[in-house]
C-alpha cells in the first residue's frame, strides 16, 4: 500500500528559488510508486524535515561492507527509525569515478537502473573525496548493488584510516595548462595502492589529488597528503605577435595593470616594440600571465610535477598547506611515471610505519622534523624546499663541512 | 552454498571509454581557449581542432530523473557525453559552435543554470549534512541550495574580480576545505555526555587522546567508566564526537555558523592561504539561513565593489587591510578574532605598519 507523503513544511521552501532543488528531486523519488525505494525516501524526507525542525543529525555509523574490503561503504542507521522506519537503513556506497570524470551517457544510464533497482535513487556527484556516492540502501542491497557496479568496471572508493579517492582536474583532456598526464600519475598512483584502500590498516588517511598546474583547480594543495602539481622547468613560451596583439587591443595600461604589475616576483617587462621579456630566472610558474594571455603564453616544453606534502585540514594540530617536497620531476616517459609511481609509494610506506595513530602525514613530518623526513626518503635538499632559511640558531651543526661538501658535489658538472 | 563473489580490484577507471570524442583526438594537444560567453568555454588544438564547452549548476544530490534528463541533453545536443567539475557542475562538449545556443537554451528552459566560468561564483561545494553525515551540526544541501538561489545571478556572470569559491561545513572537521568565503559550523559549548553510554560505545583512551586542547580525561561517574571534560579548557570543537557519540556536540541554538574569508588553493599569483575569521554567532536557521545568506552577500559586494582585476579575495584583503576589511563589511571586529592557537604569533602585526 502506499504510505503517504510527509508534511514538509520547512524542506517545501527550498523547492522556490532559482537554483535547482535537491529536495524537488527527492520528491520525484518518494512520489514514484512504482518503484521499491519510493517509501523509503518518503521515510528519509520525513526524517530530514525532522532534522530541519529540531536542528539535529540523526545518524549513526556501524558496521557494514562487501565481501574481500573493509572500506568503501559508509553505514548509516537511523536514530529515529521508530517515526521513520522505511529508511532505518541508509548507506552509502563510495564509488571511484573514472579519472577526469568522465561519463557517456550510457554510464549514467546503466548507473541509475543499478541504483533504482538496489538504492533510493539519489545519486551525488561527487563528494568531496571525489567519489560517486550512492546514497541510500539497505544492508541487504549492498553486496547486490555492488555486484553490478563492479561488473560494470566500477570499484569501491576508500574511508577510514586508509588510501582515499582521489581526484585529478580535467587536464589534457582539455586544458593548454596541462603540464603532465593527469589521468595516467592518477591511476597509476591510486591502482598501485589499491591494498591500503580496500583493507584500510594505515595510521590515519592519506589523500592523493593531482592538479596540471599551479591553478591547482582539484584543491590538491591544501587537501591533500600528497600532490601532484605540474610545472616547467624551462621558459615559458611566448607568441610574441599574440602578445603585441593583446597589447594593441586591451592597450599597454591594462596589460601592465592586469598582467605585468600582477607578477609576484616582478619577471615580465614591456620592451620598446610592445614585445615581452620574461626573466626565467625569477619566474616562479604561478601560472598569473598564462591564464590572462592565453593566446600568447603557455608553459615552457620541459615539463612535469611538483610535489607537495602533509596538506590537510585543523584536527588536531591546526591547518597545514603542503610543504614543497620534490620543486620537479620530470614527467615524460613511461619511466618518469613509473618513478614518481615508486615514490609515492614510499612516501605511503614510510608514513604506515612511522605515523602515530590518527596522525596525518603532516603532522608525522613536524613532529619527526622536516629534514629528517627527506633524509628518509633520500632526497637532496634544496632552498625551493623552504620560504626562507633558519632564522633560529639553536641548532646543532657539528656536520656543517660534510654538508656543504654534498652542496659542492652536487652542483659540480658531472665527472666526464 | 555458492562460493562468495570476489570483488574485482579494478581501482581508478580509464576514463578514456567514457571521454568525449573531441577530447580523446585532441588529448595533451589542447593550444589556448577563450570565454566566448559566461558558461561558455572554446578550446583550439594545436592542429586547428576545436570544442566548444557549456557548463551548468546542478544540485550535486541528484535523483535519476535529474541525472537521465541531462544524459537526454546530452544526447540530444553533446554526442551522448558529458563530464562533472569539482564543483560538481556539469559540462557538455559539442564541436560545432551552432549548437551552443540551443544547447543554453534547452539547460535554462529545464532549470540548470548556465555560467560558473572566469570570474563568476561558482557552485559552492559542500559535504552531506543532516541528509546523510553522522556527526553534523548543520545541513549542507540546504545552505547551498539557499546561498546559491541568492547567488544565482553571479554564477551567470562573470563580474567579480576573479573567482570567487564558496565552501561550506557541517562541523568543524571542515570537510567543504578552504574557500575564499568559508561557511562553517562553530560549536559554542562544550558536549552533552551521556555518562550510562559511554563505557560500552566509546574507546576512552582514543577519545581522551583524540581532544586538542587536553580537556578530557576518564572518570567514575555514578559508579560507571565514562569521560569528563574541564569545560574551562574545552574549546568546543567536537572533535570528541565522533569517536563517541555519547558527548553530543550539536544542539539547536548553541551550534552556530561562523564565516571565514581568504582561504585560497592556488599558487597564483600569491601563496595559498588559510582562510581567517571574521564572522561568528551566526545562528543556525534552517530551511534559508537567511542571517548567512546576509553576511555572505555584504562580503561578495564589498569585495566586487573594492577588489582590482585578478585579486583573489585574500588578494584584495592584503592589498587595503584587515581594518578596511570590517569597515567596509561593517562586521564587527572582536577579541575572538585574535588567533591564541600555537604558532599565533604569526598571525599578529609585528611592524610599525598601520592602516586608518
Amino acid at each position: 500500500m502506499a504510505k503517504k507523503m510527509p508534511e514538509t513544511p520547512l524542506l517545501d521552501q527550498l523547492e522556490s528559488g532559482p537554483w535547482p532543488s535537491f529536495v524537488t528531486g527527492l520528491k520525484r523519488l518518494a512520489n514514484s510508486e512504482d518503484k521499491p525505494y519510493a517509501n523509503m525516501v518518503k521515510s528519509l524526507l520525513g526524517q530530514l524535515e525532522h532534522s530541519y525542525e529540531t536542528r539535529k543529525g540523526y545518524w549513526k555509523g556501524g558496521t557494514i561492507g562487501v565481501i574481500g574490503y573493509g572500506a568503501g561503504v559508509i553505514p548509516r542507521f537511523s536514530e529515529v527509525s521508530d517515526k521513520y522506519p522505511e529508511s532505518k537503513e541508509f548507506h552509502t556506497l563510495r564509488v571511484i569515478p573514472p579519472a577526469g570524470m568522465h561519463y557517456s551517457t550510457k554510464l549514467l544510464r546503466d548507473m541509475c537502473d543499478v541504483w533504482e533497482e538496489h538504492g533510493s535513487g539519489l545519486i551525488a556527484f561527487h563528494g568531496q573525496s571525489g567519489d560517486i556516492m550512492f546514497q541510500g540502501c539497505d544492508s541487504a542491497n549492498v553486496q547486490p548493488a555492488f555486484d553490478k557496479f563492479n561488473e560494470m568496471g566500477f570499484d569501491l572508493g576508500g574511508a577510514g584510516a586508509g588510501i582515499r579517492t582521489s581526484m585529478s582536474c580535467v587536464g589534457a583532456a582539455r586544458c593548454e595548462q596541462s603540464c603532465y598526464d593527469e589521468q595516467k600519475a592518477h591511476r597509476m598512483i591510486i591502482n598501485s595502492t589499491l591494498d591500503d584502500m580496500h583493507r584500510p590498516a594505515l595510521p590515519y588517511k592519506f589523500k592523493f589529488k593531482f592538479s596540471g598546474c599551479a591553478n591547482d583547480c582539484v584543491n590538491a594543495t591544501h587537501r591533500s597528503d600528497f600532490a601532484v602539481l605540474g610545472t616547467w622547468k624551462d621558459n615559458i613560451q611566448i607568441d610574441q605577435a599574440e602578445f603585441k596583439k593583446y597589447v594593441a587591443d586591451r592597450g599597454v595600461k591594462e596589460i601592465y595593470e592586469q598582467v605585468i604589475n600582477m607578477c609576484p616576483t616582478r619577471a615580465m617587462t614591456i620592451n620598446e616594440d610592445n614585445s615581452l621579456d620574461i626573466d626565467s630566472h625569477s619566474c616562479v610558474r604561478c601560472m598569473h600571465c598564462i591564464n590572462v594571455l592565453t593566446k600568447a603564453l603557455s608553459p615552457g616544453k620541459e615539463r612535469g610535477c611538483t610535489v607537495l606534502v602533509g596538506g590537510k585540514r585543523t584536527l588536531k594540530v591546526g591547518d597545514m598547506m603542503g610543504i614543497n617536497l620534490i620543486p620537479f620531476m620530470r614527467l615524460e616517459t613511461e619511466e618518469d611515471y613509473e618513478k614518481l609511481t615508486e615514490f609515492a609509494t614510499e612516501v605511503l610506506e614510510f608514513f604506515a610505519e612511522n605515523a602515530l595513530e590518527h596522525e596525518r602525514l603532516g603532522e608525522m613530518i613536524d613532529r619527526i622534523g622536516f629534514p629528517n623526513f627527506i633524509e628518509a626518503m633520500g632526497i637532496d635538499v634544496t632552498p625551493n624546499m623552504v620560504a626562507h632559511p633558519r632564522t633560529n640558531s639553536y641548532v646543532r651543526m657539528d656536520g656543517w663541512d660534510e654538508e656543504a661538501a654534498k652542496w659542492s658535489e652536487r652542483r659540480a658538472p658531472a665527472a666526464e | 552454498m555458492s562460493q562468495a563473489r570476489q570483488p574485482i580490484e579494478s581501482g581508478v577507471p580509464d576514463p578514456f571509454q567514457y571521454m568525449h570524442p573531441a577530447l580523446k583526438d585532441n588529448y595533451g594537444k589542447w593550444k589556448w581557449h577563450e570565454r566566448p560567453r559566461v558558461g561558455v568555454l572554446h578550446h583550439v588544438a594545436e592542429n586547428g581542432g576545436e570544442v566548444w564547452t557549456v557548463k551548468a549548476g546542478t544540485q550535486r544530490q541528484m535523483d535519476v530523473y535529474t541525472i537521465r534528463k541531462l544524459a537526454d541533453i546530452a544526447d540530444e545536443f553533446a554526442d551522448g557525453f558529458v563530464r562533472f567539475t569539482a564543483r560538481s557542475n556539469i559540462e557538455y562538449m559539442v564541436t560545432d559552435p551552432a549548437k551552443v545556443d540551443p544547447l543554453i537554451a534547452k539547460l535554462n528552459a529545464e532549470g540548470f543554470p548556465v555560467g560558473g566560468t572566469g570570474n563568476s561564483i561558482s557552485m559552492i561545494s559542500h559535504t552531506q549534512g543532516w541528509l546523510h553525515c553522522d556527526i553534523p551540526g548543520t545541513d549542507a544541501s540546504g545552505v547551498v541550495k539557499a546561498l546559491m538561489d541568492e547567488l544565482y545571478e553571479e554564477f551567470t556572470r562573470e563580474e567579480m574580480p576573479n573567482r570567487v569559491k564558496i565552501t561550506t561545513s557541517c562541523c568543524q572537521i571542515n570537510c567543504g576545505g578552504q574557500g575564499d568565503i568559508a561557511i562553517n559550523v562553530q560549536h559554542t559549548k562544550p558536549p552533552t555526555i551521556n555518562h550510562d553510554l559511554v563505557a560500552n560505545v566509546c574507546e576512552r583512551p582514543s577519545v581522551v587522546a583524540r581532544c586538542p586542547a587536553a580537556a578530557i580525561r576518564p572518570a567514575l561517574v555514578n559508579g560507571k567508566p565514562s569521560l569528563e571534560v574541564d569545560e574551562r579548557k574545552c574549546i568546543c570543537c567536537g572533535a570528541c564526537y565522533p569517536p563517541c557519540p555519547p558527548m553530543q556536540i550539536n544542539d539547536p541554538v548553541n551550534t552556530k555558523i561562523a564565516i571565514w574569508v581568504g582561504g585560497k588553493h592556488s599558487s597564483t599569483r600569491s601563496k595559498p592561504s588559510f582562510h581567517k575569521l571574521v564572522a561568528a554567532g551566526l545562528p543556525n536557521n534552517a530551511p534559508r539561513w537567511p542571517e548567512v545568506a546576509d553576511v555572505v552577500k555584504k562580503i561578495v559586494s564589498a569585495y566586487k565593489k573594492d577588489a582590482r582585476a585578478w585579486e583573489r579575495m585574500s588578494e584584495w584583503i592584503d592589498r587595503v587591510g584587515w581594518p578596511r576589511f570590517f569597515e567596509l563589511t561593517g562586521l564587527p571586529f572582536t577579541k575572538y578574532h585574535i588567533d591564541d592557537w600555537a604558532g599565533s604569533r604569526k598571525a599578529l602585526n609585528t611592524s610599525a605598519q598601520v592602516r586608518f
